[in-house]
């Protein structure tokens, strides 16, 4: 446990508190971003998250761009779930424009984001256990499994990271046979990996020494502070946007939202592992259901997109919260706009209040519990 | 059983049993010995944008007409049309520079081109030891046949090849039809006098 520095008697000793900044160039930081921190001897009595060295101005290129064109700049949030991203803009704009979808490409969208979660999580908990202590070895395994998954992304949509796979009223590419076989080969082989991972991690000792008690979020806090993703669910709050709008085919879809007991580092660990879990179960069922059909509205242009006047919002479960993007449309080929709600960013914003307390050291795993991408948290 | 540092054990067993079996399953060691080996990329993939011409790079598919210049999202790509000596457009670029330092390799100038003139290449291996103007390909460098584009990409290429042949096709058949349905009236209408043929010169004013 922390060793409180008032129980060293006092006038013995004159201590000062120290101010250090970790990062923005430091591998455990996950991109370029900086922490400031005041320690007390190892523990952290403040810390300040600094954002803002990755800023591209996203949402105002967009505004100053045709509705297709800031497509490929979703890829580039969070580029980890470039499938994600793709869709979150593109139910914004369905929603706005009143494009509705075929059925078909609702369900190769469910599976391409069911997919960018299981390889998001497998390098999310990847990467926690690299801020661990466990150098390279969980990290390569999940990369290894992502990899797959990964080849399947370029075999569909012509990239591994930057898809730019779906358009308005459906998706860019049609699955066809070798495709849907690929992934089905890939969600028959996840479980065994998962095993395998689960295995090395799941009760290794030095894990639980490490990730349980450290980073408690409170289920008051994370509700208060807007938390959302597997962060929130960590700690308790049974929040899952799949559950509650039923965007796209997840009203046909039978799963489960796993809720964890304390909210610590080790629970939003284990989160992520269910939560894959439930992903087989969901890519099985669609990649079995997945009617015959159109992969794309006819009616909707790619050149020439006329948007109605308004406001939209779309919002999925991405996989590391609840991606939100909010446009305002004046009728023009341009958005008014372009407002986006990213789940890395907001996440962050409960980091200190998990840290306090806690020692330096683990102020770095509770940043990579929170599973943040640069990209995402900076636009 | 449950024995202090029993998970430790586990893991460390299987650690052991992929380093061990990496030597003899081939799903157990996934990298490839790159510059020697290579990992085939799917037909899909994609890298940069090339220009395809059928017979001759003199006459390329592209029309010039700054479709995917204007749709292109990071402005990459920079046209500037072909003309002749009296100034008329010729219907093809003159300059067609890409600048690939820019491009993201979205393939929105592929999708939004009328003429399939511009497709996506799968070469990766484009590293430079310049900054700046080699990262800028010109028309030349981005000529490429139709022949490249079909072996790269069998499936598109096809399809691309016949709907292109279908179009040419019934283009021709169209203008069949009007060329007969035009004889045919010429046929039957009765010959009328041919029109004055030009207007008269201006007279000369009298001042």
């Amino acid at each position: 446990m922390i060793a409180e520095p008032s129980t060293i008697p006092a006038g013995t000793i004159s201590t000062q508190t120290l101010e250090i900044s970790i990062g923005p160039q430091h591998p455990s930081t996950h991109g370029v971003f900086r922490m400031d921190v005041v320690l007390d001897g190892e523990v952290v009595r403040a810390l300040k998250p600094v954002v803002g060295y990755l800023h591209r101005n996203h949402e105002q290129i967009a505004e100053k761009m045709a509705w297709l064109a800031s497509m490929p700049y979703t890829d580039r949030l969070d580029y980890f779930n470039s499938m994600s991203n793709n869709w979150a803009y593109a139910l914004a704009v369905e929603k706005l424009a009143g494009i509705k979808v075929p059925v078909r490409a609702e369900y190769i969208r469910v599976i391409m984001a069911e997919l960018s979660r299981l390889q998001n999580h497998a390098s999310a908990i990847g990467f926690l256990l690299q801020d661990c202590g466990a150098w390279g070895t969980p990290l390569l395994y999940a990369f290894k499994e992502r990899e797959k998954i990964l080849d399947f992304f370029e075999t569909v949509s012509g990239s591994r990271m930057m898809c730019n796979y779906m358009r308005f009223g459906g998706v860019r590419v049609d699955l066809n046979d070798a495709m849907l076989a690929m992934a089905r080969k890939i969600v028959a082989e996840f479980p065994k990996f998962l095993d395998e991972f689960e295995k090395l991690m799941t009760t290794n000792e030095v894990v639980l020494a490490r990730c349980q008690r450290v980073g408690i979020l409170p289920k008051e806090l994370a509700i208060a502070g807007s938390i959302s993703g597997p962060v929130a669910r960590a700690s308790g709050v049974e929040y899952d946007v799949r559950k509650v709008d039923k965007y796209g085919v997840y009203d046909r879809l039978e799963f489960g939202v796993p809720v964890g007991p304390v909210g610590d580092v080790y629970d939003r660990y284990y989160i992520r592992v269910l939560e894959m879990r439930e992903s087989i179960k969901i890519l099985q069922q669609a990649l079995r259901d997945i009617p015959a059909g159109p992969a794309q509205a006819v009616e909707v242009k790619l050149r020439g997109f006329k948007m109605p006047a308004g406001d939209g919002y779309g919002r999925i479960e991405g996989p590391k919260g609840e991606l939100g993007f909010y446009l305002v449309s004046e009728g023009g080929p341009k958005p008014y706009r372009y407002h986006i709600r990213p789940p890395s960013f907001i996440n962050l914003t409960v980091l200190e209040d998990m840290c306090i307390g806690h020692k330096v050291a683990d102020a770095i795993i509770i940043l990579g519990s929170i599973d943040i991408v640069l990209g995402e948290v900076d636009r | 059983m449950n024995y202090p540092g029993k998970g430790l054990v586990v893991g460390l067993a299987v650690t052991a049993r992929n380093f061990v079996g990496s030597y003899f399953y081939k799903d157990r060691l996934v990298t490839v010995q790159y510059p020697e080996e290579r990992i085939q990329t799917p037909e899909n993939s994609r890298t940069f944008p090339f220009l395809v011409f059928e017979d001759s790079p003199d006459k390329p598919r592209c029309t010039a007409c700054k479709i995917c210049e204007v749709e292109c999202p990071p402005k990459c790509i920079y046209i500037v049309m072909d003309r002749d000596e009296k100034g008329k457009p010729r219907q093809q670029p003159k300059v067609f520079d890409i600048d690939i330092s820019v491009c993201m390799q979205c393939q929105i100038c592929v999708e939004v081109c009328p003429f399939d003139a511009i497709k996506m290449d799968n070469a990766y291996e484009k590293s430079k030891y310049e900054r700046f103007d080699a990262l800028v390909e010109r028309l030349p460098d981005l000529l490429k046949p139709n022949t490249y584009y079909r072996a790269i990409k069998p499936t598109e290429a096809t399809e691309v090849d016949t709907r292109l042949k279908a179009e040419a096709e019934a283009k021709a058949a169209k203008k069949a039809a009007a060329a007969a349905a035009a004889a045919a009236k010429a046929a039957a209408a009765p010959v009328t006098p041919a029109p004055p043929a030009a207007p008269a010169a201006p007279k000369p004013t009298e001042s």
